[in-house]
């Protein structure tokens, strides 16, 4: 694929009611970058996540995914899509293989490819042991494994992961964004935190999100040229 | 896409003894009554040789049987609707099936022919509940498919109803018992116009479904129950669609 630009937002804004949640918000995707929503708890980060996804209509502006308009041809748009919500959306009364046989075939995966896919997918993300487990019986850091295959799967051109690490236990995270990384090495993820050392350590880009509007948008090289903290930024901006 | 859905929704419906339950459930209820009308057409037998034209097996003993499984698939019903979209927004699963690339109009007809499906297990299984009469008599086939076709209707008929409620609220208990009480309510409404008020009777889904009963395959009740049925099935798409697109 030749494409550069996989995710394109321009203008983004969504009102609920007299509320602004987000306003004016420009996103722009590269393939092969980690970019990295960094805010605090309600500057929009999730509502500009679900609609980057279609599941939230944004009041004005447009959305391109790799060169496909998501508000007018939202079904060709989103097979370029992968979603990991803030809560995993899980079965819990599947097992690991069903759920996954399951979004795979929501996923237009051809019956000849998916099982291939599906040891793959199986396969990166840690899951070998627990294929015939039902998910209700998995911890929360395998629940979450297995969201973030529920992802992959059809290895989508944009993956948007909203908080991904939360919960998990260290040697969890450190596999889980070892992950990310290789990930953002082929596609392009755009994943949403609150941890500064999650962003410093995989993004190749930062953007502030403060009240429903970017703040702040650098990539984590410059940053680095310039010696500056992502600390003392975040504090400035966002207090 | 359709067929994924509903499959899911049986696969889902039967990994919990629910399912299985209700299929017990609804083999026990018609057989008691089918047995109880066996026993009383025994007795009368006799004199009913005398009638010119007597009620066959058929009248005197299916149709009780179907008019009672009407009856207890409308309280059936609300445990079978009752989770399909509230318990996908409990779980926060909804996302996961809109973020999807199928249209929520796949999403919602996958999951009213995955319960569809169960009923026609169901309906099958009174049918051949039904067959086991042939053993000692001659059955009136078309009374039969008269009465199976409006099964049918009237179940899809609560199915879009049960849908449409459990798309409005987050709990399936809510949800259930909004649907009981709509249901029963459309059911009933027809006692009110005892005075002959025709606006009420043609509204009353038990008023139509006697007729298909009767083996009157009336055009008037058709249209009544497939209308009705898409109305609710548009109703839930619309709802889930400005769900997107009012937060």
């Amino acid at each position: 694929m030749s494409i550069a630009t996989t995710l394109l937002a321009r203008d983004l804004s969504r009102n609920y009611g007299s509320f602004t949640a987000v306003h004016n918000i420009n996103l722009e995707l590269k393939r092969g970058e980690v970019l990295g929503l960094l805010g605090p708890n309600g500057a929009g980060k999730t509502t500009t996540m679900r609609m980057l996804t279609g599941n939230l209509a944004p009041s004005t502006g447009s959305i391109e995914v790799c060169g496909v308009d998501l508000l007018t041809k939202p079904q060709e748009a989103k097979t370029h899509l992968g979603f990991l919500p803030e809560i995993p959306p899980l079965y819990q009364d599947m097992t690991v293989d069903e759920f996954l046989l399951f979004t795979a075939k929501l996923h237009h995966i051809e019956k000849r490819d998916i099982q291939t896919k599906l040891n793959e997918v199986i396969q990166r993300c840690g899951l070998n042991d627990r294929r015939r487990n039902l998910i209700s019986t998995l911890s929360k850091g395998f629940q979450q494994r297995v969201g973030l295959a529920q992802a992959i799967i059809h290895n989508p051109d944009v993956i948007i992961l909203d908080e991904p690490t939360v919960g998990l236990d260290p040697n969890q995270i450190r596999e889980i964004r070892k992950l990310i990384r290789e990930l953002g090495n082929s596609n392009s993820v755009i994943l949403s935190t609150h941890i500064l050392s999650e962003v410093e350590n995989i993004c190749d880009r930062v953007q502030i999100i403060h009240k429903g509007g970017v703040v702040f948008d650098e990539t984590l090289a410059a940053l680095k040229q310039q010696g500056t903290n992502l600390e003392m930024i975040f504090t400035q901006l966002t207090q | 896409m359709i067929v994924t859905i509903s499959r899911k929704e049986l696969k889902m419906l039967f990994a919990s003894p629910l399912a299985w339950l209700l299929l017990t459930l609804m083999q026990l209820i018609p057989t008691w009554i089918l047995l109880g009308r066996l026993d009383a057409f025994l007795e009368i037998q006799s004199q009913l040789l005398q009638i010119a034209n007597p009620p066959g097996v058929t009248e005197l003993i299916i149709l009780p049987v179907f008019a009672m499984a009407g009856l207890v698939l409308l309280m059936v019903t609300p445990l079978l609707s009752m989770r399909l979209l509230a318990e996908e927004r409990r779980n926060h699963t909804l996302t996961l099936l809109i973020s999807a690339p199928i249209s929520i109009t796949d999403i919602v007809i996958g999951k009213f022919f995955g319960v569809m499906v169960f009923f026609l297990m169901i309906i099958a299984l009174i049918v051949a509940l039904c067959m086991s009469l042939l053993l000692g008599g001659n059955i009136d086939f078309g009374l039969i498919i008269s009465n199976v076709i409006g099964l049918l209707l009237l179940t899809a008929c609560f199915t879009a109803l049960g849908l449409y409620i459990s798309s409005l609220t987050v709990q399936p208990a809510v949800a259930a018992i909004i649907t009981l009480g709509g249901l029963l309510g459309l059911w009933l409404i027809d006692l009110a116009a005892d005075g002959g008020n025709q606006w009420l009777q043609s509204i009353s889904l038990l008023r139509h479904f006697e007729r298909f009963n009767q083996g009157l395959i009336d055009t008037f009740s058709l249209v009544y129950f497939i209308l009705f049925t898409a109305t609710f099935l548009i109703l839930t798409i619309r709802r889930l669609d400005s769900e997107r697109l009012h937060g």
